[in-house]
């Protein structure tokens, strides 16, 4: 069925019966010729992009809880390309160029608001550095504009300018930024797929890898045992535990971040800022609220839960940059589980098993990625080569010292 | 979280800095031949599992003792907290 406003127009007058499930329920078969294993953003997009760029459609997409239960409706739904390192802005613009056509793309609402992300700078050398960035971008054919104060003021004039400490200096403004409804990424790519009949098969965890000699043949799930040609592993969050399955060792660690979302309130953030002096990043919902979050909490968990000091933290960030927010109520909190890799950049790479495929790493940007992960995933599992924006996103990589450390911190992971 | 220092007695989590699994002890020797490979997987490689693991915290705003602490990642329950030194030599090392 193909949505339209003529569509919605005409089941309004007819008392909407005539709407049919976005998606079918299928048993699992025995024999596919890929297993996607994780019914998220990333492994839903893969399976469209495999079925519609590639023509492969005997895939199955395996999902432990419902479709979108993960960090696809978790996370703080920003979209941007302001990367620096060659291993990874033309891959987030290629990701944000995908985001731009999706909703035309898969026929699906997904709310695409490119209103702006504004990175704050508070000091000259700060201001310099993305100078430095901004032109990367610009060469990457992504957009870019460095703003002095009275630009930042025009954009968002309700904020702490002359505080004493971190008084705001001017900001890297990418316009084609923006916000995304993350549910229905996750719905439209499910849709899509399912239309070109892939198997969405729910509540259908993976509790084992049938590897043989060097070759994985399949998976042993709690609906059974499913051959496959090819699995591709795509459940970052859990990549530790999964890949344990196939007795790998990632270089990630699992690490919790935390999000905030206040009461509604009238529009006063334009887009998308974040805080240059501490981790604070804030966008308003279109029904009001403001979205909000800062660090990760910093040790191992997979509880999809914070702790308190990091709560602190980020209010106390908010309160530096726009004290008028102080009085805005939280209405709720939450908590997602992330892979935070050695570099703070992602993997999507073969393994050393034949027929076995790894997506993860995504640290806490794993939003913003999710049509060019997808993208780049489907290529990898149609060709074996992979996508000329994602030739540096290997597992190898911290072996021959090929680090995409777009931060510089090194191997400690809850610094990325 | 409260971390039950084995000196100081329960210190909130916030006085500590996190470094990570308490492999990180065992740094292996760099003069053997597969040294390359071996700091590869010390420096890089992690079990990272959902359960107990055993990591590494700094006292950074108390003592500054490194402790090594046995947590649960799925409950964040601390079932066990040793000073990192007393580990070292119940495994074999000097210090």
């Amino acid at each position: 069925m193909r949505y339209s406003a003529l569509k919605i127009i005409k089941e309004g007058l007819t008392g909407n019966k005539g709407w049919t499930p976005a998606w079918r329920e299928p048993e699992p078969r025995s024999q596919y010729d890929v297993v996607i294993v994780g019914g998220g953003g990333h492994g839903l997009a893969t399976a469209y992009y495999l079925a519609k760029v590639h023509g492969v459609t005997n895939v199955a997409v395996l999902e432990k809880g419902w479709l979108g239960s993960g960090n696809i409706g978790r996370n703080t739904t920003i979209i941007r390309s302001n990367y620096m390192l060659p291993g990874n802005q033309p891959f987030y613009e290629l990701s944000l160029k995908l985001w731009e056509g999706l909703e035309q793309d898969f026929n699906y609402n997904a709310m695409i608001s490119q209103r702006g992300i504004l990175n704050l700078c508070h000091s000259d050398p700060q201001r310099d550095a993305y100078a430095r960035r901004g032109n990367a971008m610009l060469m990457s054919g992504a957009d870019a504009v460095l703003l002095d104060a009275d630009g930042v003021r025009k954009l968002c004039p309700e904020m702490d300018f002359d505080n004493a400490r971190f008084p705001i200096k001017g900001g890297l403004w990418q316009k084609r930024g923006g916000t995304v409804r993350h549910d229905a990424v996750a719905w439209g790519y499910a849709r899509g797929a399912d239309e070109r009949g892939v198997d969405i098969i729910q509540n259908c965890e993976v509790t084992g890898m049938q590897i043989n000699n060097g070759v994985c043949t399949g998976v042993e799930t709690s609906r059974g045992r499913i051959n496959a040609k090819k699995v591709a592993v795509c459940v970052a969050g859990s990549s530790g535990r999964v890949m344990s399955l196939a007795g790998m060792r990632l270089p990630i660690e699992s690490h919790v971040l935390q999000a905030f979302v206040s009461e509604g309130l009238k529009p006063t953030i334009p887009g998308v800022v974040t805080f240059g002096a501490g981790h604070f990043y804030i966008s308003q919902s279109d029904k009001g609220g403001l979205v909000f979050g800062g660090d990760i909490d910093g040790y191992n968990t997979y509880a999809q839960r914070g702790n308190l000091p990091t709560v602190e933290d980020v209010c106390e960030g908010g309160m530096a940059l726009m004290p008028n927010i102080g009085r805005a109520r939280l209405l709720r909190s939450w908590g997602g589980v992330m892979d935070m890799s050695m570099d703070g950049s992602p993997f999507i790479d073969k393994t050393d098993t034949k027929g076995l495929y790894f997506n993860g790493g995504w640290c806490y940007g794993g939003f913003k990625a999710t049509p060019a992960s997808g993208w780049c995933y489907a290529h990898l599992l149609a060709t074996d080569t992979p996508h000329e924006t994602a030739t540096q996103m290997r597992l190898d990589r911290f072996q021959n010292g090929r680090m995409i450390d777009e931060k510089g911190m090194g191997a400690q992971p809850n610094l990325h | 979280m409260i971390i039950n220092h084995p000196l100081l007695g329960p210190r909130d989590a916030a006085e500590f800095v996190y470094l990570g699994d308490a492999s990180l002890i065992n740094r292996p020797d760099g003069l053997t031949a597969d040294a390359s490979g071996d700091f590869y997987e010390y420096l890089y490689l992690r079990d990272n599992p959902a359960g107990l693991h055993k990591e590494l915290w700094y006292h950074e705003q108390g003592d500054r003792s490194w402790l090594v602490v046995t947590r649960n990642t799925l409950t964040h329950e601390i079932t066990e907290v040793e000073l990192a030194r007393d580990v070292a030599k119940a495994q074999g090392r000097d210090k």
